[in-house]
């Protein structure tokens, strides 16, 4: 049996499946302030009158670094930086603590200039005055040559509660986005651990054995141990799980949008065969631009229970939510009062959502028929505008060769996939407004808690190689390799599979789910003078986000 | 976050696939280190600077530039309708608009491609310049153009295209060509008699530093632009000027790039040569991207840059500032020796040998010209080549007065096929570009 579990906004979805497919499904309110409680209670919930020991796996997917970020409650971090040649970094601080120091590194990895171990000691010391406990570490070009961030950490000793260089977070270039993540991370670091181990001894308080995986903002798990180096990479993960739970019904060889219709918002991705695709490179979340491995979606403020307001005879849907519908309780109307009177959705109050629609049509100067379609066409329409340019954007991402200008794989979605709560009351409209065959996810309702559950275990390599230099590194998992010139692409793609795979086993992956694939391969020949002195081999590979393997069985049953 | 004060639109096309042969300068390997420094600073991520992606020029927008011989294709290969058409994108986004400055960081260059193409030239077979301007005139209505090239070397393909054009000033720094490739480029080529004037060059001794560089922004370029008034300032960027370049003998800097980009502000920057691929690229186009964008350059510079050791000699100093007086008599003098010309009108000659080192092509080339009252004057060249290859051109321009049109269809039509392989017509104004050729 599997439990998969997504905190979100307002609700917080459970679900237990076991091999015949899902067993129980609950719903407990969300309570911002004491999400503690809240996954508990729906661990609880769903797990009421079952042996808990023959649970195999529990997959959390929670907003509580999200939440932190967005709330500003976050720990002071001291924060290293090394830059060398460039913007000037003071552009990039991240708060008080924050400290530019010697030291540079070029493009290819080489030296330029040494760090100054005085000057760490000195800012060492001061940040304990602080009483700083969590510290980041980062260097311009770390991901060629970590060896200053290294030796940073080495300066730094065990006087630190929390310490993360930038080399470790990701392979990718990016300076700026590599101080925001160790940031992030380093911010993040002792909320999430005092959440996670509370979280963890009280699963194990009541006789659940298995082990824990936390959904990542990539749609992918990675176990509750690993997570704790870089609690970052479970910020935004609300998206990734009610995409995931769109997979297994998408197209297998086209493409397919995905809508998570909300309450306050709705999320969009892209899935191609069946494999969402990912941002280029990382989530960004308030201020902040990351590396972060994230699902590429959009979020737009429209949901059932938007608000809905005329000005100057104009009718307008969000983005603020009051609260709930008026068919439900609440006192402004919104898309799910128009869905209610127009009887495309069964519960709710008719009479309320009756007075919500008369009195939008009395703004709009029109029957309280004429208002809900209206809602109900513009609301589809909003929604269809978004997806189709975000389509266009995809395929206006610029290319570095001619080859890929020539072969640019450019997508064109022939299916658009529903879920959420109102989702199933959208379908032929959206249908209709799309021109796109729209299909309601099975068990919309709880198909994040279930993407949760059933999402595999992700990772990324980076590899990179200078021949020159004779190096073969991938500085995220501390990995260097001598190599000669006859070092080829052929060989770097073998290496950086085997890495990833060990990579994944690490994370909590088991061997049949990891599905690799190559996302760069680029191989130059470094030509100094009017003679070849090298290769410069650059090899990213990773293990596609997907669902585990069981999953076919469970989902058939379901669909 | 950070901003761009100028809102700063970028094609960057590096052709990670394209290379004239392994070893030439003009390699896969050349922007590879551009596009790491680039991507590490995280300027894409600046709010303000958006990136683009390259269009594919199609074969009107060679014709409207080139006569190529035997025809487009067979002259071009992918890579170049690309860098060409990055040129493009950038500068419809910024005529649309969308930005305010835009920088092709493209390859492979252009700015030794001429109006009429054998092969290629100065590792150059198509003008990209010439055919993202000629493409704005037409698509946007754009008219005076000022070209400010900075290239190490003689921008000779963009001066021959706009020889005879009074619209577009053409202005070229480059290492003096009794020094360096291609060998042209000195004060008193000034331009055809219709467009006397607006062919500026100003070549500078090897060595010269930052100093000398500003020097000419200061007392030619920026006085020159203020009575030209374009409606647009394009800058080829070639970044050869740079003290590690492998191929030439001066000492700019990335600072220096910078800071001339900003004081020239030029709407439209399109990367031209440079093949100091370590040692200057990666910084001088963060530079310029960050001067064109408006944003703090100063810690941009390269890991060995040592502002005294650059410096120029004095005799260096004196020397350029000659040059310059120079430069400056001749485009106060121009107009009134170009109103002499127009008077005594007729039909003025040029003949000229022309040397494709890239695909070692000799050229010969007779060009004549109706030197008009009523317009920049129909005009059409001879061209003939050491592999046996004979073509006649007739170009008439944008703003040809109907005498010049007819003398133009007359020169394509009554031309006998006797002497030539091919006879081409470029006819600016009616948008009309086709060829005879023998059946
Ligand atoms: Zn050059
Ligand atoms: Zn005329």
């Amino acid at each position: 049996m599997i439990i998969g579990l997504d905190v979100g906004g307002t609700h917080t979805d459970v679900v237990l499946v076991d091999s015949q497919g899902l067993v129980r499904q609950v719903k407990v309110p969300t309570d911002i302030d004491n999400l503690f409680d809240s996954v508990l209670g729906g661990l609880d919930e769903v797990s009421k009158n079952i042996d808990v020991s023959r649970v195999s796996r529990v997959v959390l997917s929670t907003t509580l670094t999200t939440n932190a970020i967005a709330s500003g409650h976050l720990d002071p971090v001291g924060m290293i930086v090394s830059s060398g040649p460039g913007l000037n970094p003071e552009i990039f601080r991240t708060g008080k603590h924050y400290y530019c120091v010697q030291g540079s590194i070029d493009h290819r990895g080489r030296e330029v200039q040494p760090i100054e171990p005085t000057e760490i000691e000195a800012i060492a010391s001061h940040l304990r005055a602080d009483g700083i406990e969590a510290v980041g570490v980062v260097g311009k070009f770390s991901v060629r040559n970590p060896c200053h961030e290294n030796k940073i950490v080495k300066i730094l000793g065990k006087s630190f509660n929390y310490i993360l260089a930038g080399h470790r977070v990701s392979g990718n270039l990016n300076f700026p986005r590599r101080i925001a993540t160790v940031y992030l991370n380093a911010a993040v670091y002792s909320i999430y651990k005092n959440f996670f181990d509370a979280v963890s001894n009280a699963l194990r308080a009541k006789g659940f054995v298995a082990p824990i995986l936390i959904l990542k903002a990539d749609g992918g798990t990675v176990s509750l141990d690993a997570s704790l180096q870089y609690p970052g990479q479970t910020i935004l993960s609300g998206p990734a799980a009610s995409i995931m739970g769109a997979v297994p019904y998408a197209s297998e060889n086209g493409e397919s949008i995905v809508m998570d219709i909300g309450g306050t918002t709705t999320d969009i991705a892209v899935l191609v065969k069946q494999v969402p695709l990912l941002e280029p490179l990382g989530i960004e979340i308030g201020q902040y631009k990351t590396l972060i491995r994230a699902l590429k979606t959009i979020s737009i403020p429209l949901g059932g229970d938007s608000v809905i307001k005329v000005k100057d005879g104009v009718l307008d849907i969000g983005p603020e939510r009051v609260g709930p519908a008026m068919a439900f309780g609440g006192s402004e109307p919104t898309p799910t009062d128009a869905l209610v009177f127009l009887k495309k959705m069964e519960s709710g109050n008719f009479q309320k959502a009756k007075m919500a629609m008369e009195k939008v049509g009395g703004l709009l100067g029109c029957s309280p028929a004429d208002a809900a379609e209206r809602i109900f066409s513009e609301f589809c329409h909003r929604l269809t505008v978004v997806a189709k340019d975000m389509v266009t954007s995809i395929n206006q991402k610029p290319v570095y060769t001619v080859h890929e200008f020539l072969e640019s794989y450019q997508v064109s979605p022939t299916e658009l996939l529903v879920l959420g709560g109102p989702a199933s009351c959208f379908a032929s409209k959206l249908s209709e407004v799309s021109s796109l065959p729209v299909r309601v996810v099975p068990n919309a309702r709880v198909a994040n808690a279930l993407g949760a559950a059933l999402a595999r275990t992700t990772c990324e390599i980076t590899l990179f190689v200078d021949t020159e230099r004779r190096v073969a590194s991938a500085p995220e998992e501390s990995f260097y390799k001598p190599v000669d010139d006859r070092f080829s692409v052929k060989d770097a793609r073998e290496l950086a599979f085997s890495l990833l795979r060990t990579k994944a086993l690490q994370s909590g992956a088991k061997m049949e789910d990891i599905d690799m694939e190559v996302t760069e391969e680029l191989q130059f020949n470094m030509v100094r003078g009017f003679y070849t002195t090298g290769r410069n081999i650059r090899v990213k590979v990773q293990v596609k986000p997907g669902l585990i393997s069981e999953y076919k069985q469970i989902t058939s049953t379901e669909a | 976050m950070i901003k761009a004060a100028n809102k700063t639109g970028l094609v960057f096309f590096p052709a990670f696939d394209w290379a004239i042969s392994p070893t030439h300068p003009e390699r896969e390997e050349r922007l590879l280190y551009t596009q790491d420094q680039v991507f590490e600073e995280g300027l894409l991520d600046v709010d303000g600077i958006v990136e683009f992606k390259p269009d594919m020029i199609n074969r009107d927008d060679i014709r409207r530039v080139h006569f190529c011989v035997p025809d487009e294709w067979a002259v071009t290969t992918e890579s170049h309708l690309l860098s060409a058409g990055g040129a493009k994108a950038v500068g419809s986004a910024v005529l649309e608009k969308k930005v305010q400055k835009g920088f092709a960081l493209v390859r492979p260059p252009g700015h030794h491609a001429m109006r009429v193409v054998h092969g290629a030239r100065g590792f150059c077979n198509i003008n990209i310049e010439a055919i993202m301007i000629e493409y704005l005139r037409d698509a946007y209505g754009v008219d005076r153009v000022a070209i400010v090239d900075t290239d190490c070397h003689h921008g000779d393909g963009t001066q021959d295209i706009y020889w005879n054009d009074p619209d577009t000033l053409f202005l070229s720094l480059h290492q003096d060509g009794r020094t360096l490739y291609p060998g042209s480029g000195f004060p008193h080529e000034l331009g055809g008699p219709t467009a006397f004037g607006t062919t500026i060059n100003v070549p500078l001794p090897p060595q010269t530093s930052e100093e000398g560089f500003l020097y000419v922004l200061e007392n030619v370029i920026i006085p020159v632009l203020e009575d030209f008034k374009p409606e647009l300032v394009i800058n080829s960027a070639g970044q050869d000027n740079h003290y590690t370049d492998p191929i030439t003998n001066m000492r700019f800097s990335a600072q220096g790039y910078a800071k001339l980009t900003e004081k020239l502000s030029p709407d439209i920057a399109v990367l031209e040569g440079g093949y100091s691929i370590e040692g200057a690229l990666p910084y001088v186009n963060v530079g310029i991207i960050l001067a064109l964008a408006g944003m703090d350059y100063s810690t941009v510079r390269e890991p060995d840059y040592d502002f005294e050791k650059l410096r120029q000699s004095s005799a260096i100093t004196d020397h350029i500032r000659k040059v310059c007086d120079r430069v400056m008599d001749y485009w106060q003098e121009a107009p009134s020796l170009r109103e002499q010309m127009l008077d005594s009108g007729g039909i003025t000659e040029r003949e000229r040998t022309i040397y494709y080192d890239t695909d070692n092509i000799l050229e010969n080339q007779k060009e004549k010209i109706v030197v008009c009252r009523d317009c920049p004057g129909v005009w059409s060249v001879e061209s003939w080549t050491d592999r046996g290859k004979r073509i006649y051109a007739v170009h008439i321009p944008r703003k040809a007065c109907e005498k010049c049109v007819d003398i133009g269809m007359e020169w394509y039509e009554k031309t006998p096929f006797r002497h030539f392989d091919i006879i081409f017509l470029q006819d600016r104004k009616n948008k009309v570009f086709k060829s005879r050729r023998p059946s």
